[in-house]
């Protein structure tokens, strides 16, 4: 894969960054810059809009490349991704959307703030954010960078670490200058072309298979070499206990982490009411349950049309399949059709990264900002300086998602993935279902709740195979993996949940009745919510 | 399915009047033209307390006691129910990889079937949910809302005289 493809994916690339740098510009000729407009663009966008929104914040590249690869590769294994990233937002919708918009104002830190001590509180849920959203954004940030590799034949080095480099500067500028109001429309245009791009592919595919489903899963089954096996679990989690272990770790991790991405939160405070992010939510939940749909379709047809042993001679972790399936719908290689397929496919997925990194890049800075920098300075300042610091965060956190993707280039793009939505399950969603539903539950408890998930999911991946050990891991010469499992959900959504009980039962101070009514009460009416 | 979704949004747009309807006390906290925040939340302890009051006791009230009630039979067991079946399929997949390699129709196999259920299943609570919210939760909530917005308002407004 190489030649006439790459300029114009570069020129679809560049269109869609012009269009995102006006965007910006135009949003922000009459900025206020009041704290309302930047952490939450003025709360004024309809459900519609904001369901799309958290749809583009959602489906990352991970999502549209790596699972279709997955499923291309492993076959149903692949599958088992798709599931659990739809079925976690029944999580969303049920405990947390309404609730969470009711409660707080801009980050997860206000609605455990909203009943308890304010200091203690924002430090450690700050914190905790600032992690999760680190993690995610070096994983988008790592995977741009094999993307472009990949895709535009640079596989060199300096190609890469240009476009990491690149990719965090952009978003920076977007960020601090557009906040979440250009960061929301750029995820809207995003949202849109990835749709687009997906059900073109998926109406292509199944026209290649006159409609029959059937036949493309057999003709997929037949051509990954593996037969009827390809169909059904256990083609990559298969194997020992530990493996399979590790599965249903990651498999929790997916369903409970999504409520407890702080990006994912902030979002549903763009809107006016409760009510509208119940249905920003609904509309999110079409939109991706329709996208995970179209992405098993992708991943079976490019098993089928491609091949498995091409996916993987292209890229062993199966990230390029989907640009090589539009190459053979297109027409093939060299054909006028297959190179405007695999440019179009291309820059979607530049598109999907830059969408995403700036969602993150916001969500963090508004933790460091508002939750962080809030709590530890001496004197109240006005908030407008409390933007000015979030301006500037946003580029501090760029900085550091770019040096530590620098560092971590090497890692795989779905682990980095899981990583941060086993973090989110950890130390985020425990203390918002504590806050929101548990009466006794005391500042103490809810301190230890988040560093009782947080710090055990750090350790537990600090001493596992992932970083030492294996000749895959990032430090592969020396061996201080006592942890078998490579995604520690299993065992830190649990301490995560256990920390903030025991916390609570051996709390000194009595639960704040007043303030538990107060929450109670707003968080199902609206009553006094911002 | 998009454009279902569309219409089915729209539909319900008319079915419920008070959709554009903000916060009563919208602006409240942005300190925006309310004349109600300054008396209810400044520095005047008492003005504390009697907020602290109002909620205390509409949470006692029996339309709130009602409303989350409602809100808790159906999220908690809707809750349990898809975690469950989620869990299952999870485990099934790892534990029983045997079980789901058996065909049902053509290449569709048990592992097919129960993969796309979660699909169709995690639709329907979403469209369960979003129904019982409307016709049982909705208007309310939105009462309370205005009673609570009411009681604040008078209460500053004596607190002004």
């Amino acid at each position: 894969m190489s030649g006439d493809h790459q300029p114009l994916a570069l020129l679809l690339f560049s269109a869609f960054v012009a269009v995102t740098l006006g965007i910006t510009t135009w949003v922000s000729r009459r900025r206020q810059g009041s704290a309302e407009e930047f952490y939450a663009g003025g709360r004024l966008f309809s459900p519609m809009e904001n369901g799309f929104a958290i749809a583009g914040d959602y489906m990352s590249a991970a999502s549209f490349l790596g699972i279709s690869g997955l499923i291309a590769l492993f076959g149903y294994d692949g599958m088992l991704y798709s599931v659990g990233f739809l079925v976690a937002w029944l999580v969303v919708l049920f405990l947390v959307a309404e609730l969470v918009r009711n409660v707080g104002r801009f980050t997860l830190a206000d609605v455990v703030a909203a009943r308890m001590r304010e200091r203690p509180v924002r430090i450690a849920a700050g914190t905790s954010s600032v992690t999760v959203s680190v993690l995610y954004l070096v994983a988008q940030m790592v995977g741009a960078g094999s993307l472009v590799a990949l895709l535009l034949g640079g596989t060199s080095g300096a190609a890469r670490t240009w476009t990491v480099i690149g990719v965090g500067a952009l978003m920076v500028i977007h960020v601090s200058l557009g906040g979440m109001r250009a960061t929301t429309w750029i995820q809207i245009v995003k949202a849109v072309l990835l749709m687009a791009g997906a059900i073109a592919l998926t109406v292509l595919v199944l026209v290649r298979f006159h409609g029959n489903v059937n036949e493309l899963l057999n003709t997929a089954a037949e051509q990954s070499g593996h037969g009827r096996e390809f169909l059904a679990p256990g083609l990559r989690y298969g194997g020992d206990w530990t493996a399979r272990i590790d599965f249903i770790s990651l498999g929790l991790a997916l369903v409970l982490g999504t409520a407890g991405l702080p990006h994912i939160l902030s979002r549903f405070y763009t809107v006016p009411t409760a009510l509208a992010a119940r249905r920003s939510v609904i509309w999110s939940i079409g939109l991706i349950g329709g996208f995970y749909l179209m992405t098993i379709v992708l991943g079976f047809g490019a098993a089928a049309l491609v091949g498995t042993d091409a996916v993987r001679a292209s890229n062993a972790a199966g990230n390029t399949a989907v640009p090589l399936l539009a190459l053979d719908l297109g027409g093939g290689a060299g054909s006028t059709g297959g190179t405007v397929l695999f440019a179009v496919v291309a820059a979607i997925a530049f598109a999907t990264i830059l969408a995403v990194v700036a969602g993150i890049t916001l969500a963090s800075s508004a933790s460091v900002a508002h939750d962080l920098y809030a709590s530890l300075k001496r004197a109240h300042t006005e908030r407008r300086g409390e933007v000015a610091v979030a301006r500037l965060a946003a580029a501090g956190i760029g900085a550091v998602a770019i040096a530590l993707s620098l560092l971590a280039r090497n890692l795989n793009v779905a682990f980095l993935v899981g990583l941060a939505f086993a973090v989110a399950a950890s130390a985020n969603l425990p203390v918002l279902l504590y806050s929101l539903f548990w009466r006794n539950f005391t500042t103490r408890g809810a301190v230890w709740s988040v560093y009782g998930g947080l710090i055990p999911a750090v350790l537990l991946v600090v001493v596992s195979p992932v970083v030492s050990g294996s000749p895959e891991s990032i430090l592969p010469g020396v061996d201080f993996a006592y942890f078998p499992l490579q995604n520690p959900g299993v065992v830190s959504i649990p301490l995560g949940f256990l920390a903030g009980w025991f916390g609570t039962v051996t709390s000194t101070e009595p639960p704040d009745e007043a303030r538990h009514a107060e929450t109670e009460v707003r968080s199902l009416t609206g009553a006094g919510a911002v | 399915m998009e454009k279902q979704e569309g219409r089915a949004a729209a539909a319900v747009r008319l079915d419920v009047p008070w959709y554009e309807a903000l916060s009563p006390d919208w602006g409240e906290w942005g300190g925006t033209d309310s004349s109600a925040a300054p008396a209810a939340q400044g520095p005047d302890s008492r003005g504390a307390t009697e907020t602290a009051d109002i909620y205390a006791e509409v949470r006692r009230s029996a339309a709130f006691q009602e409303v989350r009630g409602r809100y808790r039979r159906f999220v908690i067991p809707a809750s349990l129910a898809f975690l469950g079946w989620y869990v299952a399929y999870v485990v099934a997949a790892t534990a029983a990889p045997e079980l789901m390699a058996r065909p049902v129709a053509g290449a569709v196999n048990v592992a097919m079937v129960a993969g796309l259920g979660q699909f169709l299943s995690t639709f329907l609570l979403t469209w369960a949910y979003a129904r019982h919210a409307r016709l049982h939760r909705d208007r309310a909530a939105l009462e309370l809302r205005w009673a609570v917005f009411d009681r604040r308002t008078r209460g500053a407004e004596g607190d002004a005289r």
